[in-house]
C-alpha cells in the first residue's frame, strides 16, 4: 500500500491503483478520455435528436428511456458508489466546448486558448446555482422525465450554456459551478471508495512550476479550477486525469480508500454544500411520493394539471426542502449542541459540521428511489434500441419485445437493505463528526442527529413498504 | 490499535446484520385471519387509480373489476401476475387469491400518455407484516450502528 501523505487529515488507508502496471498505463493514455467521451456523446447527440424528432411517447423514445432509465440507473447505481466522479470524466456535456476551448481534442497544443478566460465572480464561486439548478429540474421534473420534447430542449440548454461558457470563461466553469448534475455528484462523490490525490504534498509545495494546474505538453491544467495538491476532498475533482498525466515529479494517484473518507474532512464544509445534502435528501422523497406513490391529486399537481394546483405544488416542493428538511436537521443539530454543551460552537456552523452526514443515506435514498422504476421500466430500453424515434424500424428484431417488469414485487426487499447500509453509514459518520466535535460527550452529540437520520429513513420505508 | 476494541466492534457489526436479517427474513406465525370475498372497482383515468390503494386481508379472494374512464388502461398487480386491459365502456376483471403479505405496487401495462410509467396504485394484504419487519430492522440497525462505532477503536 502507499504510503499516506505527511499532511493527510486521517490515517486510514490508502491503495495507489496506479501503482499497478496496466492501470496506470491505461490512465496515462491520452486518448482515453477522448474516447469515451465520444460515445458517451454519440448517444447523448441521439437523445436530442430523437426527442426533437422522434415519438411523443416516452416510453417509445430513445431519449426518455436512456437518459432517465439507464444513464440515471448507471450513474445513481453503479457510477458514484463505485467511482465518485467517474461520470463526469466521460461527460459529453462540456467537452464541445471544451474541445474549442483547447482547440484540440486530445493532445495538448502550444496555442492560446480560444475563449476569454475570464474568471468566474468570486460572489458564484459556490454550489448555489447548482442547488436551484437542481431544484429546477426536479421541480419540473413530471414533465422532463415523460415528454421527449422537454428531455430535449433540458440537453440541448446544457450543452449550449457549457459551450457558452467555455468560450467565455475559464476551463470547465459550468462543471464546476452550473451543471445541475455535478452538485449532487460532487456531495455523493466524498462518500466513493476511490479518491484522486497527490502522493506527497511536500514534493508539490515545492514544485516551482506547477504543471497540474498551468499543463504542459503532456497534459492540460486542470479543467476544474483545481490544485491537486491542495486536494482533500473529491468534491470538485472530475477525475479527468489531466493532473495524472501532466505532472512531472509522478506525484498523483489514484487511491481505493474506506468509503465516506472526505465526509470526516472538516476543511471546505460549507452552507451551499450543506444545502445540496438538505435538498437531495427532500427531493428523493418528494419523487418517492409523487412519482411512486398513490396519490393521483399529487401526479396531477406536478403534471401540471391547472397552474394554481402546479403554484401549490411548487410552493410546497420549494418549502420542504428548503424549509422543512433543513429546519427540523437544524432542530436536531440545536439539540445536540446543547445535550453536548457545545454551546461555544456557533448553530450555523454546527449545523453545516452534521449536514454531510446525510450525504449517504442520501445517496441509498436515491438508490432505492431509482430501483422503484428502473428494474419496472428497463425492458424498454430494447424496443428503444430497435427504433428509437418510434418511426416504426425494426433493428436487430426488437421492436416488439414487451414491457417486462423485473421482480416488482421483490422490489422493497432490494430498498430496504439499501436503505438501511445508507442509514448505517451515515449514524458511522455522524459519531464520527460527534467525536470531532466532542470527544468525551460524543453520544449526547450524536443522538439527535441519529434520530433525525433514522426518522428519515422510517419516511422511506413508509413510502415503499406501508 | 486495540485488538480487543476491533474485535467487540466487529462482533457488535456482525450481531447487528445478523439481527436486522433475523427480523427481516425469520418465518413467523401469522394468524389466521377470515378469509372472504372481495369485488373491488378500480377506476382508471390519465394518470391515476381511484381508488389509489387498496387494503384485503390475506387469504381474500379479490375480483378487481377495472373501468377505463378515459383512454384504453391497463392493470398489473406486481406479485400476482395480473394483467387485464380495459377500453373506455368495456371493462375488465380478474380475480386473485390474496395470499401474500405485504404491498405490491399496481400499474397501467398500457402506454396511456406521458405519465404512464408513473400512474401507480397500491395494494396492501394485510396484516402488512413486511412493514413492521422492516421497522424493526430499521431500529436494530440503528441502534447497532451506534454501538458499532462506538466500540471501534479510535486513533489517539
Amino acid at each position: 500500500m502507499s504510503q499516506p501523505p505527511t499532511t493527510r487529515p486521517d490515517s486510514t488507508w490508502r491503495f495507489d491503483l496506479t501503482s499497478i502496471p496496466l492501470i496506470n498505463r491505461v490512465l496515462r493514455w491520452r486518448p482515453l478520455q477522448f474516447t469515451l467521451v465520444l460515445i458517451t456523446l454519440g448517444f447523448f447527440l441521439l437523445a436530442i435528436l430523437t426527442a426533437f424528432f422522434g415519438t411523443p411517447a416516452g416510453n417509445r423514445n430513445f431519449s426518455i428511456i436512456f437518459v432517465w432509465i439507464v444513464w440515471w440507473a448507471l450513474v445513481i447505481i453503479l457510477l458514484i458508489p463505485a467511482l465518485g466522479r467517474g461520470w463526469c470524466a466521460i461527460c459529453p456535456i462540456p467537452a464541445p466546448g471544451e474541445w474549442l476551448q483547447r482547440q484540440s481534442f486530445v493532445h495538448p497544443r502550444r496555442r492560446t486558448l480560444w475563449t476569454l478566460g475570464k474568471r468566474w465572480p468570486r460572489r458564484l464561486k459556490n454550489i448555489w446555482i447548482q442547488n436551484f439548478a437542481f431544484l429546477g429540474v426536479a421541480l419540473f421534473s413530471a414533465i422532463i422525465l415523460t415528454r421527449p420534447l422537454a428531455t430535449g430542449a433540458v440537453l440541448l440548454l446544457f450543452i449550449v450554456l457549457a459551450l457558452g461558457l467555455s468560450l467565455v470563461y475559464e476551463r470547465r466553469t459550468f462543471c464546476r459551478y452550473v451543471c445541475p448534475v455535478g452538485g449532487f455528484i460532487g456531495l455523493y462523490s466524498m462518500t466513493a471508495p476511490i479518491e484522486l490525490r497527490v502522493k506527497d504534498v511536500e514534493v508539490c509545495r515545492t514544485h516551482d512550476t506547477k504543471d497540474c494546474y498551468l499543463g504542459n505538453e503532456q497534459g492540460f491544467g486542470c479543467p476544474w479550477l483545481v490544485f491537486p495538491g491542495s486536494l482533500t476532498r473529491n468534491t470538485y475533482c472530475g477525475l479527468c486525469t489531466e493532473c495524472l498525466k501532466s505532472c512531472t515529479m509522478n506525484n498523483v494517484a489514484i487511491n481505493l480508500r474506506p468509503p465516506g473518507t472526505d465526509l470526516l474532512v472538516a476543511k471546505g464544509r460549507r452552507i451551499d454544500e450543506a444545502y445540496k445534502a438538505f435538498i437531495m435528501l427532500g427531493c428523493a422523497l418528494v419523487y418517492s411520493a409523487v412519482l411512486l406513490g398513490p396519490w393521483g391529486v399529487l401526479k396531477d399537481a406536478a403534471n401540471f394539471g391547472s397552474l394554481p394546483t402546479w403554484l401549490l405544488y411548487a410552493t410546497g416542493f420549494l418549502a420542504f426542502n428548503l424549509l422543512v428538511i433543513p429546519g427540523l436537521f437544524f432542530a436536531a443539530t440545536s439539540a445536540s449542541r446543547r445535550w453536548a454543551g457545545l454551546t461555544h460552537i456557533k448553530p450555523k456552523q454546527y449545523l453545516i459540521d452534521f449536514a454531510y452526514t446525510l450525504a449517504p443515506l442520501g445517496l441509498a435514498a436515491w438508490i432505492a428511489f431509482s430501483l422503484g422504476f428502473v428494474l419496472v421500466n428497463i425492458s424498454y430500453a430494447l424496443p428503444v434500441i430497435a427504433d428509437p424515434f418510434g418511426w416504426g424500424w425494426n433493428l436487430l428484431g426488437l421492436r416488439d419485445v414487451p414491457w417486462t417488469p423485473i421482480i416488482p414485487a421483490f422490489v422493497p426487499y432490494l430498498q430496504v437493505p439499501v436503505l438501511l447500509a445508507g442509514l448505517a453509514f451515515s449514524i458511522h459518520t455522524a459519531w464520527r463528526i460527534s467525536e470531532q466535535q466532542a470527544r468525551q460527550r460524543t453520544l449526547q452529540a450524536v443522538l439527535p442527529v441519529a434520530a433525525y437520520l433514522t426518522l428519515a429513513t422510517l419516511g422511506f420505508l413508509a413510502l415503499y413498504m406501508a | 490499535m486495540d485488538p480487543r476494541r476491533v474485535t467487540r466492534s466487529l462482533a457488535a457489526a456482525v450481531a447487528t446484520a445478523l439481527l436486522a436479517l433475523a427480523a427481516l427474513l425469520v418465518p413467523l406465525p401469522t394468524g389466521a385471519t377470515a378469509a372472504g370475498e372481495r369485488e373491488i372497482t378500480l377506476d382508471a383515468r390519465m394518470f391515476a387509480f381511484e381508488p389509489g390503494r387498496l387494503r384485503v386481508n390475506q387469504g381474500d379472494r379479490v375480483t378487481v373489476i377495472l373501468h377505463s374512464t378515459d383512454v384504453v388502461h391497463g392493470l398489473y398487480i406486481d406479485g400476482y401476475g395480473i394483467d387485464i386491459t380495459a377500453e373506455p365502456g368495456r371493462p375488465a376483471q380478474a380475480s386473485f387469491v390474496a395470499d401474500k403479505l405485504g404491498k405490491f405496487r399496481y400499474r397501467c401495462s398500457v402506454s396511456c400518455g406521458a405519465m404512464h410509467p408513473f400512474m401507480i396504485g397500491e395494494l396492501i394484504v394485510g396484516p402488512n407484516i413486511p412493514f413492521g419487519r422492516a421497522v424493526a430492522s430499521l431500529f436494530i440497525v440503528a441502534i447497532g450502528s451506534l454501538v458499532t462505532v462506538a466500540l471501534r477503536p479510535v486513533n489517539q
